[in-house]
């Protein structure tokens, strides 16, 4: 299987040398193509620092993270907004939609800002939203719309691209359980039929069990990792719950 | 302790809203240099006539200061609730720590005042520095030379301005307090989170009300221009003006909904690069800011009308009266009053001095023994000619009837003055203005008057013949020529018709015209010389001689100075403020759509936008925002300039030019200066 993500060994400090927090300690892991990977961990454990290194939008203290090959913690500048704008696709808890754009735009942006041509914009959305079930809200606002319609634009946006991974920070969050089981089945189809890499960090056990594979973090390390194989979706869930439980501490509260 | 709330607030709120104060300080420093003008050290050396002059400057400045003030007043207070309102949340979140109203009114006040002394006290020290510098633009208006420099300072200015802007202040805080006594907390903390709604207008009714704003407007463009004449009245203007700032209002209204459309239409620029972004941006706000785009708008209007106009005038007169005024003295004397003696009765001249009306203008001189030739170096002599049976009613010829029916005010029964050729040549190389030849048979009419060059021409291109003590004579051109008798600072010339000199009956002699260069060119010995010859007037002999009258090239340019200088200070005084106002509302309210917008360029960056791409949408966004009013503005300029133009048409318009570049400077620096400042603040603001 093809390497999309390599994390090498990074590392990543907050404070001053006096009150040093390590908030990833030396983290290595690998996620192949197509793959959807969930990161678990209770608040405080870094998968949310380990989500903002890989998106570039923090940096590592030490350690390398590849995608596709190129070391994007050496990246700079502009070619750092490159690499984000043409390489990955992000989701956030928040949505992050402009509320001032229709669903339309807000897709379309992610195209404009790479030049692609109006045309082909047109046709890509299109094609997006057919598969993300968001045809009939393309011409709504932000505002107009539910959380689930709001995470599945957001979601299309992410893909549109054709990013090499889809980074996903809690997309359930915000989210009733039923808007998020929409959006995770959503998520499978993406990732089956579309052979989408999918890396997304979430705290919630539910949300977690729709994944293929499940990397536990605590403070700032691996603590285990679990592989969905030929289990249900019911009996991975059951094994989560399993590994949550032996963790502990605020993760239960979280459920 | 609200003392250090309201201290650390404004340490926060200073960079944000740098432009604010930035204006807060003009506005105290601009204030201060217009009142200060009388305590120039060039304005203290001038004549008497020039002193009331100034005088008269002073007090209309100062009522202008008045209504300066009022424009001040409510940029100031419309900035300070802007701002509050930004902070509800802060207020919000002291109100549910238990905080009281009134001392979250006192913490308002505080910081009001710390402000209010910070920039009277900044402000006034730009204030006096340009004032420094105004010195400059005062000696070129007074034509005086610069040659010492002092630092002039104005007490009662000083006074002035603390006192105005204290009372500003004053009502700022009033203003404040009652908002807060009003405030509710919810709302409070709530303000923030209600998002607007977005609705796209109706493009069918936004294209309807558009034409319908855009003929408005053409209409009330065509009042003031073409349809000059029907405006008899001052009121009469006030109808186009309705119409231009209600046509204004809805052609924004419309077009803050067409704009949009159209651009999405065109799919191809709609998405490319953040094109959807700015537009989306651009048009959730015009839906709100209709209404002070308006106001900018007629603002920027009124300040680059008031501007060119004011600088065309003064300008022109400062060139009208090298040109206008080319002889350093003439003086006149009617002669042969008898032959009208009931007009000139009914005009308050006593009998003898109509009896005794038979003397040149250098006989009267030599009558009260004064030598007036002794002080020329070179003078001349000439005389003018009027007969009943020469007025306008005869020069219009057979056009009489139609101009009278377009023009039912003039006096047409006035006297004509004739000229002989030669004399008026003899002036004219004096003056080194063009010289005339006429054959026998033939007649000019010199007039630079261009409403009445234009009356006038009428009837020379239809060839009227006009007869003159028995000779019938043609016009020699079939317009009028340039060219004028009196010394003036306008082109006021009606109409001289000059004609050969066999034809002239000396009988009809009414007026002698003595023309002189002094030999001194120092100015306080002229003012001397003339000073004696104003006396004359008083003299025991003047109730039997009728002394003659004096236009000096000095007094015309001393009462132009006055009026000129007059005309541009109270241009520029207003000018500048109108346009500091607009561009500040307009630079506050781009600035805090900025910090408004943080999130949202905060997300353009997430999703992998360049840095450049973001500073590209924010400067167009900025820059729509600039030249929207801008644009419309100018537009309404051409014609408003144009409608100026021929109210003050006597001062000549070709220094227009040069008054219209001068206008865009300002506006440029100004203006301008106001967009990239408030660019580079919210580049700041937006970044990370």
């Amino acid at each position: 299987m093809e390497n999309i993500l390599k994390v090498n060994k990074i590392e990543k400090y907050y404070g001053s040398r006096s009150s040093l927090t390590k908030a990833i300690d030396n983290l290595s892991f690998d996620v192949d193509k197509g793959e959807f990977v969930a990161i678990m961990g209770a608040s405080g454990s870094g998968k949310t620092t380990l989500l903002n290194c890989i998106s570039t939008i923090d940096h590592v203290t030490s350690g390398h993270i590849y995608v596709d090959g190129v070391d994007i913690t050496k990246l700079k500048g502009n070619d750092l907004n490159k690499f984000r704008r043409e390489e990955l696709g992000f989701i956030f808890q928040d949505f992050n939609l402009l509320d001032t754009l229709t669903a339309y735009e807000n897709i379309a942006l992610a195209l404009s800002i790479q030049g692609v041509k109006s045309e082909e914009i047109d046709k890509r959305v299109k094609r997006v939203a057919g598969e993300l079930d968001i045809r009939e809200i393309l011409n709504k606002y932000p505002y107009q719309m539910s959380g689930g319609q709001k995470q599945r634009v957001a979601s299309a946006r992410a893909i549109i691209t054709k990013p090499k991974l889809v980074l996903a920070d809690e997309p359930t969050g915000a989210l009733d359980s039923k808007s998020s089981r929409m959006l995770l089945e959503r998520f499978n189809y993406l990732n089956e039929a579309m052979n989408a890499t999918i890396l997304m960090v979430t705290h919630d056990a539910f949300t977690a069990s729709y994944a293929s594979r499940v990397i536990f973090i605590k403070d700032g390390k691996i603590f285990k990792e679990i592989r969905k194989g030929r289990d249900s979706r019911k009996e991975f869930f059951d094994k989560i719950i399993d590994i949550v439980t032996l963790l502990g501490g605020d993760l239960n509260n979280a459920l | 302790m609200l003392y250090k709330l309201s201290l650390k607030n404004i340490k926060k709120s200073i960079k944000d809203y740098a432009i604010y104060f930035f204006t807060l300080i003009l506005g105290v420093a601009i204030f201060y240099v217009f009142n200060a003008l009388d305590s120039q050290t060039v304005m203290m050396d001038v004549s008497s006539s020039t002193e009331e002059l100034i005088d008269l400057m002073m007090t209309m400045l100062s009522s202008v200061s008045v209504f300066v003030s009022f424009i001040l007043g409510f940029l100031i207070i419309y900035a300070s609730r802007f701002l509050m309102k930004r902070r509800n949340k802060e207020f919000g979140v002291y109100l549910t720590l238990g905080m009281s109203k009134r001392k979250i009114s006192l913490i308002l006040f505080f910081e009001t005042l710390f402000i209010g002394i910070l920039s009277l006290i900044v402000g006034l020290g730009a204030g006096v520095l340009l004032s420094q510098l105004m010195s400059l633009v005062v000696a070129n208006m007074f034509e005086a030379n610069l040659t010492k420099f002092a630092f002039v300072f104005s007490t009662s200015a000083c006074i002035k301005t603390i006192i105005y802007f204290s009372i500003m202040y004053l009502l700022v805080m009033i203003f404040n307090t009652l908002s807060v006594s009003k405030c509710k907390l919810i709302d409070l903390l709530n303000g923030a989170k209600t998002s607007e709604e977005i609705k796209l207008k109706n493009p069918y009714l936004c294209i309807a009300i558009f034409i319908i704003s855009v003929i408005v407007l053409g209409r009330a463009y065509y009042i003031v221009t073409h349809d000059f004449l029907t405006l008899q009245k001052v009121t009469d203007i006030i109808k186009p003006i309705i119409m231009g700032a209600v046509s204004t209002f809805f052609i924004f209204w419309s077009l803050s909904g067409l704009i949009l459309r159209i651009a999405m239409s065109i799919k191809k620029f709609y998405y490319k690069g953040l094109n959807s972004f700015t537009l989306r941006q651009f048009s959730s706000k015009i839906n709100t800011t209709v209404f002070s785009t308006t106001i900018i708008c007629l603002m920027l209007f009124i300040t680059i009308c008031l501007l060119s106009s004011c600088l065309t005038v003064k300008n022109s007169m400062n060139a009208n009266i090298r040109k206008l005024a080319p002889a350093d003295a003439m003086f006149t004397a009617n002669m042969n009053m008898d032959k009208y003696y009931e007009k000139y009765r009914k005009y308050g001249y006593n009998d003898s001095q109509i009896k005794n009306s038979h003397y040149t203008a250098k006989e009267m001189f030599e009558l009260f023994n004064f030598d007036i030739t002794s002080y020329f170096k070179d003078y001349i002599e000439i005389n003018t000619y009027a007969t009943k049976n020469l007025t306008m009613n005869h020069t219009l010829g057979s056009k009489l009837d139609s101009i009278k029916t377009q023009f039912p005010f003039l006096a047409y029964d006035t006297m004509e003055s004739i000229m002989k050729i030669s004399d008026y040549n003899k002036v004219a190389k004096f003056y080194g203005i063009k010289e005339y030849s006429l054959n026998d048979d033939e007649y000019i009419i010199v007039a630079d008057f261009k409403s009445m060059v234009s009356i006038r021409n009428v009837a020379l291109k239809n060839g009227e013949t006009i007869n003159l003590f028995g000779h019938t004579l043609k016009p020699k051109y079939d317009s009028c020529q340039d060219g004028f008798l009196e010394m003036s600072s306008q082109h006021i010339n009606t109409g001289l018709i000059l004609v050969p000199d066999n034809v002239v009956d000396e009988e009809y002699l009414v007026q002698n015209h003595l023309i002189g260069n002094y030999k001194t060119t120092n100015r306080e010995e002229i003012t001397e010389i003339e000073n004696n010859i104003n006396k004359m007037d008083k003299d025991v002999k003047a109730n039997d001689y009728l002394f003659p009258s004096g236009s000096t090239k000095l007094a015309i340019r001393e009462a132009t100075t006055g009026l000129s200088a007059m005309v541009t200070f109270i241009g520029l005084y207003l000018g500048v403020i109108f346009l500091i106002s607009s561009a500040a509302i307009l630079g506050l309210k781009e600035l805090s759509e900025s910090s408004d917008n943080k999130e949202r360029f905060r997300m353009l960056r997430k999703i992998g936008t360049d840095e450049n791409m973001i500073n590209k949408a924010l400067f167009r966004q900025i820059a729509i925002f600039f030249m929207l009013p801008l644009i419309l503005a100018l537009i309404h300029s051409v014609f408003g300039i144009m409608f100026a133009v021929k109210i003050l048409e006597v001062f000549g318009n070709d220094q227009l030019l040069p008054s219209i570049i001068t206008t865009a400077i300002f506006i440029v620096i100004i203006y301008g200066g106001y967009f990239l400042i408030t660019y580079y603040c919210s580049k700041n603001i937006i970044k990370e």
